[in-house]
């Protein structure tokens, strides 16, 4: 029987561009609809779509107002959301390697009180995860992962901090996430990745995708530091396996 | 092969063009120049492309030299006070640097940036399709941050072109027109009334990522944490303190905090010149209003070579130069009064 998808929200942010909201919450289904419709518009554009931006649970739609007017663009976009949502597309999946605890994740033992539990459990039921790139955002290569396990969902800290290192890996609320560059982040830093998931004259230069899968797996700080001088010579150190 | 060395500059400055787009689904934040039509204007007198790389300079002072030959410039924007050697130099006008020459420029005057175009624009290694600097992803050409002096611009040396100004309409003095919305059923209509009917000003504490505002404090009815979307220039978030915050153009790509309205596209540059400290005020306006004000300002853009005169028509004595001076603040509307 076919599932009846409700129509998603149509919010105007500005005049050139539009929100298209399938929920407000994090919610699988919804990040599902918002990567069809996303890949929709890449396999058939639409004129006067410039860009799109896919996140947890809309696809913001930028477009030029003088080729396509609010009302028209949102008509095909509703049509498009109405389509029953196609299997998802085989995704890629990567194996991410990452140095836990010490000074590559101070907030590791923390962590481990706070949840009653030692920081070797919460690192191993953090590796055990099967997540997916639900969005990347707010600075280059900054994927969202959704996926963490319901043990591991943990208020952001009261203050954030102002500078955290480039490949922190950490967790926040119910989502755990890869950072590529240093920025500041209210979440809790389990460990540190050699892996950049944005890095300029390396092709290519962005390495995931929304959809793409993600699994972690640890590594001492000796590898942490080879594998890190190998990726700033431009290697992707992350393994590639096809779905 | 002419070059721009920059013997002086203030924080602030940089290398803008219309920013990289395309690349906002992996993180990267568009940058470009915070007042596209001002770069536009500054370009179309040296007969370079709407967009090509030009400097942006903040509100304080600068001085450039050429080098190894001659270099044809125009100034657009925020006037300031300029000079070629102590002759005053108009804004809106296209002029050119003999080898050895220095412009100088002040204090910028009722508003924020100005825009200094070079004839043939500036060399660089272009990431994205722009040269747009945006400092805290290093990105940009040819220096991945804000300009310094013993800076060195590359550029083509001066054509025989004759020099041209530019003629300009009086531009839209009023309220910054906003769209309401993505999130403005996170407000109550209380909350909302208090936004469009409050004077506002800019905090100093703003840059080129966003402008922080000043006034009331504007309460969300569920609290203030939404779930992360995507973000546009001129998306007014209200994080939980309730101060609200203009993304600008070095924002990041999403946000968490509930975004009230969005600033037009029309008024983004000229909101983007307010200075910080002075008052002004938001209108909002249908949809239908904003998308007509879009397109009467790409068409704006895209006229704006039909409205260069050749200089020799024009009076060119320091009153007219300084009259001419007056006219350029009228490219972005902003002087000390528009926003009292």
């Amino acid at each position: 029987m076919a599932v009846t998808l409700s129509p998603p929200r149509l919010l105007p942010s500005g005049d050139s561009a539009i929100t298209v909201e399938f929920s407000r919450n994090i919610d699988d289904t919804a990040n599902q609809r918002v990567l069809a419709l996303d890949r929709a518009l890449s396999d058939a554009p639409l004129s006067g779509v410039t860009e799109t931006v896919p996140t947890y649970r809309s696809l913001l739609v930028h477009y030029d107002p003088s080729e396509i007017g609010f009302g028209a663009l949102g008509e095909k976009l509703l049509a498009l959301a109405k389509r029953p949502l196609p299997p998802p597309p085989k995704s890629r999946r990567w194996r991410i390697p990452v140095a836990y605890g010490g000074e590559h994740g101070i907030d590791l033992e923390d962590v481990a009180k706070t949840l009653n539990t030692t920081p070797d459990e919460v690192v191993a039921r953090h590796v055990a995860g099967d997540y997916r790139v639900a969005m990347i955002g707010f600075s280059p290569g900054w994927s969202y992962l959704s996926g963490l396990e319901k043990f591991l969902h943990l208020s952001r800290r009261q203050s954030p901090r102002l500078l955290t290192p480039a490949g922190t890996i950490s967790i926040g609320g119910v989502q755990t996430g890869i950072q590529c560059i240093a920025a500041p982040s209210g979440w809790h830093l389990l460990g540190r990745t050699p892996v950049r998931t944005y890095q300029l004259h390396r092709e290519p230069i962005f390495l995931t995708e929304p959809g793409d899968r993600i699994t972690f797996f640890p590594i001492d700080a000796r590898t942490f530091a080879e594998q890190d001088r190998a990726a700033e010579a431009g290697e992707i150190v992350a393994e590639l396996i096809a779905a | 092969m002419s070059k721009l060395v920059v013997s002086s500059i203030g924080p602030a400055s940089s290398v803008q063009d219309g920013g990289r787009h395309g690349a906002q689904r992996y993180g990267l934040t568009p940058s470009g120049a915070m007042d596209r039509l001002a770069l536009a204007v500054a370009n179309t007198l040296v007969g370079n492309a709407l967009f090509a790389a030009g400097v942006e300079i903040g509100p304080f002072g600068a001085a450039f030299t050429a080098r190894g030959g001659a270099v044809r410039i125009a100034l657009a924007g925020t006037a300031r006070n300029a000079d070629i050697n102590g002759s005053a130099v108009a804004f809106d006008t296209s002029t050119t640097l003999a080898d050895g020459e220095t412009l100088t420029l002040g204090f910028a005057r009722g508003g924020s940036f100005s825009y200094l175009a070079i004839e043939g624009s500036i060399e660089g290694e272009p990431m994205f399709g722009s040269l747009a600097v945006n400092a805290r992803t290093g990105l940009g050409s040819p220096y991945p941050r804000p300009l310094q002096a013993g800076d060195v611009l590359q550029t083509k040396a001066a054509s025989s072109r004759a020099e041209n100004r530019i003629e300009f309409p009086e531009t839209d003095k009023g309220p910054i027109r906003v769209v309401l919305g993505p999130q403005d059923d996170e407000f109550s209509d209380q909350a909302k009334a208090l936004f469009l009917d409050a004077e506002w000003k800019i905090s100093p504490t703003s840059d080129r990522m966003g402008y922080r505002l000043e006034g009331p404090v504007i309460t969300h009815l569920h609290g203030h944490n939404i779930v992360s979307d995507g973000t546009v220039n001129g998306s007014i978030q209200v994080p939980g303190n309730g101060a609200p915050i203009v993304l600008m153009t070095d924002r990041g790509t999403s946000g968490g905090y509930p975004k009230i309205a969005t600033v037009i596209s029309a008024d983004f540059g000229r909101f983007a010149q307010i200075p910080a400290g002075t008052g002004f005020r938001f209108r909002a306006v249908g949809m239908a209003e904003a998308q007509d004000a879009a397109r009467q300002f790409a068409t704006l853009l895209h006229t704006l070579s039909a409205r260069l005169r050749p200089i020799e028509s024009f009076d060119l004595n320091i009153e007219a130069l300084q009259h001419a001076n007056v006219a350029g603040s009228a490219v972005s509307a902003v002087d000390a009064g528009t926003w009292q």
